[in-house]
């Protein structure tokens, strides 16, 4: 990818987030419920009410109510959660670290046992075992994250208790961390107990989140090495005489990686959405799951606030994805 | 002369057809034999067999093939592994899909420099550097760090084949290696393969459908039909005085220099099938009778 493309891609984030902030806005007011009704104590008067929704500048016009809220989002202030009484910014950046921390070991795991599962069928072709796997594969293809977040809990929660089922932490080891990225600074300062504790708690949960997609990336890279296999420049590696894991290695699998990486790099942004429900049943402390409080309590603030931060993640992705093909097909970066 | 590449009797079948059909031939030393056919004649299956790259459901039903007085077919994977790039190579028929889109054309050319001369990288490349200079890339050293889709096909063709002569081989075969280039670039690319051949005293297979190339570069030829040879011989004596009337309908179907063109005459489409009828009598012969 050239600078002017990358130059262009950039230029379309601002529109985008407009596009998105005010999607968001319109269907939170318009759709019944709102924070006022969640807070007001039983017996609050009318004016009480009326009180309250000028207080937080419910009682103006849908568009005035826009325009002050861009003019504030534009200077960075996202408001004050309605029902956490915080800024929103501070409550999304204290929770944001856990999230992509989370996201980043179900990512890094799934491509771990994806890349695996695709190497192993692909030398196992043509055998029963290789029916096998693929039928096992497509087993864990169905089975969405959420389901699978049930399954771990029951089975390694609950039947067979080996690991912690709820938070991020022991607070027993709770230590003053200086950042809110919990583990990549308990690795930096070698506090290993404090790490092995964190990847304990989040192991079920990133477990979920990445067997679907492992599983999705097993059967992309898989179709994909088949394919490469069968290319000329492969077969002709064969007639100079090199082994055939040399040629898996050197000619197959770079071929076959950009297009694997092309379309499961956009499925992240899937992963990353199944973080609510699982961080939920995890009562993992992240942005997903401060989601479904921030809905639950029509937390109007809070709510535009992590739509906007989930936007942004999922524009960072599908950029990266495309420098990282860009970076793995020479077509690519030469235009 | 001594045979480099002897074939004897090679039956192939892919699935329940029969592909060769008793394929008998001979290469020697530093000569170039034509390997000429139709499309679908089982030219290519012949240099597949040889280096082991049939399709998976292809089975050798007989035959041996020997090169270098070795058995090809019977020697095990790594002992054949050693002999291929080294001492027989391939120029391939595309070279807009002969080569990794992505990798270098210095790495892809070191590689084999590498794996068979057991040259340092440095020295690979250096030496990739030299055989590029040969087939005459203007620049090498720039063209080595270039990828496949900065060269032109005739570029990357030239990059085959220095690549095909790159360990000295004894043996190159050339699936027809120039039928996915233009008539201009075709001349050069063949005169190459002559020039390269002369310095590195290789022998080649040339494998085409055009008659008037074996004319110009092959000392022997072979005639190939449904699988089937039909003429062996000096490509001299073949042309002159053709045996089979096969032989005689493709020369009459080949434009010549010296000939207008409108007398070519289509090979009569009755000859093609009492060939292919012979063929299925064969098949059904040799089913009746197993060997
Ligand atoms: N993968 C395959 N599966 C089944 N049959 C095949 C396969 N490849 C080739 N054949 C058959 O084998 C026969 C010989 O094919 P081959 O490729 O050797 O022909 P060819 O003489 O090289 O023709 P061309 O000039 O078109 O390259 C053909 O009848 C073809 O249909
Ligand atoms: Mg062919």
């Amino acid at each position: 990818m050239r600078w002017s493309a990358i130059l262009k891609r950039l230029a379309l984030i601002p529109p985008t987030l407009l596009g998105v902030g005010a999607i968001v806005f319109v269907l939170l007011r318009v759709v019944p419920g709102d924070p006022i009704a969640m807070m007001i104590p039983p017996g609050a008067s009318p004016a009480d009410i009326t009180r309250l929704r000028a207080l937080y500048g419910l009682d103006q016009p849908l568009l005035s109510q826009f325009i002050t809220w861009l003019g504030q989002v534009a200077v960075g202030d996202f408001g004050r959660s309605i029902s956490l009484r915080q800024q929103v910014f501070e409550l999304v950046g204290a929770r944001l670290p856990a999230t992509l921390e989370l996201a980043a070991l179900s990512v890094s795991m799934a491509l771990l046992m994806g890349v695996a599962v695709a190497l192993v069928g692909s030398l196992l072709r043509g055998t029963r075992a290789e029916w096998l796997l693929d039928t096992a594969n497509g087993v864990f293809l169905a089975i969405p994250d959420f389901l699978w977040a049930l399954i771990l809990l029951l089975g390694f929660g609950v039947l067979l208790p080996l690991l912690p089922i709820s938070g991020r932490l022991d607070p027993q080891l709770a230590v003053a961390f200086r950042t809110h990225f919990y583990l990549i600074e308990s690795l930096l300062t070698l506090r290993l107990d404090v790490a092995a504790d964190l990847l304990r708690h989040m192991l079920l949960p990133s477990l979920a989140l990445a067997l679907p997609f492992a599983a999705l990336v097993a059967r992309l890279l898989k179709a994909q090495l088949a394919e490469a296999e069968d290319q000329d420049y492969a077969q002709i590696a064969r007639t100079r005489g090199f082994s055939r894991t040399t040629i898996l290695q050197r000619e197959v699998f770079p071929n076959a990686l950009i297009p694997t990486v092309a379309l499961s790099g956009v499925q992240v942004t899937l992963l990353l959405g199944g973080t609510v429900l699982v961080e939920r049943i995890f009562s993992y402390e992240g942005i997903g799951n401060m989601a479904i409080d921030a809905v639950i309590n029509r937390d109007f603030p809070l709510i535009q606030g992590l739509i906007l931060t989930f936007a942004v993640l999922f524009i960072a992705l599908n950029l990266a994805v495309d420098l990282l093909v860009a970076l793995l097909d020479p077509r690519l970066r030469h235009g | 002369m001594t045979a480099i590449l002897e074939i004897d009797n090679l039956h192939v079948a892919i699935g329940a057809a029969t592909v060769l059909r008793g394929v008998s031939l001979r290469v020697e030393a530093g000569e170039v034999r034509g390997l000429v056919g139709e499309s679908g004649a089982g030219k290519s299956m012949v240099g597949r067999t040889i280096f082991g790259l049939l399709p998976a459901k292809a089975r050798i039903t007989a035959g041996r093939v020997s090169f270098e007085g070795r058995d090809l077919l019977a020697m095990p994977d790594k002992a054949r592994r050693d002999l291929l790039g080294r001492r027989i190579a391939l120029i391939p028929q595309d070279p807009m899909t002969s080569l990794n889109p992505v990798r270098r054309i210095g790495t892809q050319m070191a590689a084999v420099l590498q794996l068979h001369l057991k040259l340092s990288k440095s020295a690979a490349h250096d030496r990739a550097a030299e055989l590029l200079a040969e087939v005459a890339i203007r620049d090498p050293v720039r063209v080595l760090n270039l990828y496949p889709h900065e060269l032109s096909g005739g570029m990357r063709q030239r990059v085959l084949i220095a690549m095909a002569f790159a360990c000295d081989p004894s043996l190159v075969i050339a699936d027809e290696p120039t039928t996915a280039l233009d008539v201009t670039v075709q001349r050069q690319v063949l005169q190459l393969v002559e020039r390269m051949r002369q310095r590195h005293g290789a022998a080649i297979l040339f494998v085409t459908h055009d008659l008037g190339v074996v004319a110009k570069i092959c000392r022997s030829m072979t005639v190939l039909h449904a699988g089937r040879v039909l003429e062996d011989g000096l490509t001299a004596d073949v042309l002159v005085k053709p045996h089979h009337a096969y032989t005689r309908a493709l020369l009459a179907a080949t434009p010549r220099a010296d000939r207008p063109a409108d007398a070519l005459k289509p090979v009569p489409p009755a000859l093609i099938e009492s060939l292919w009828a012979e063929a299925r009598r064969l098949d059904q012969l040799a089913a009746g009778r197993p060997a």
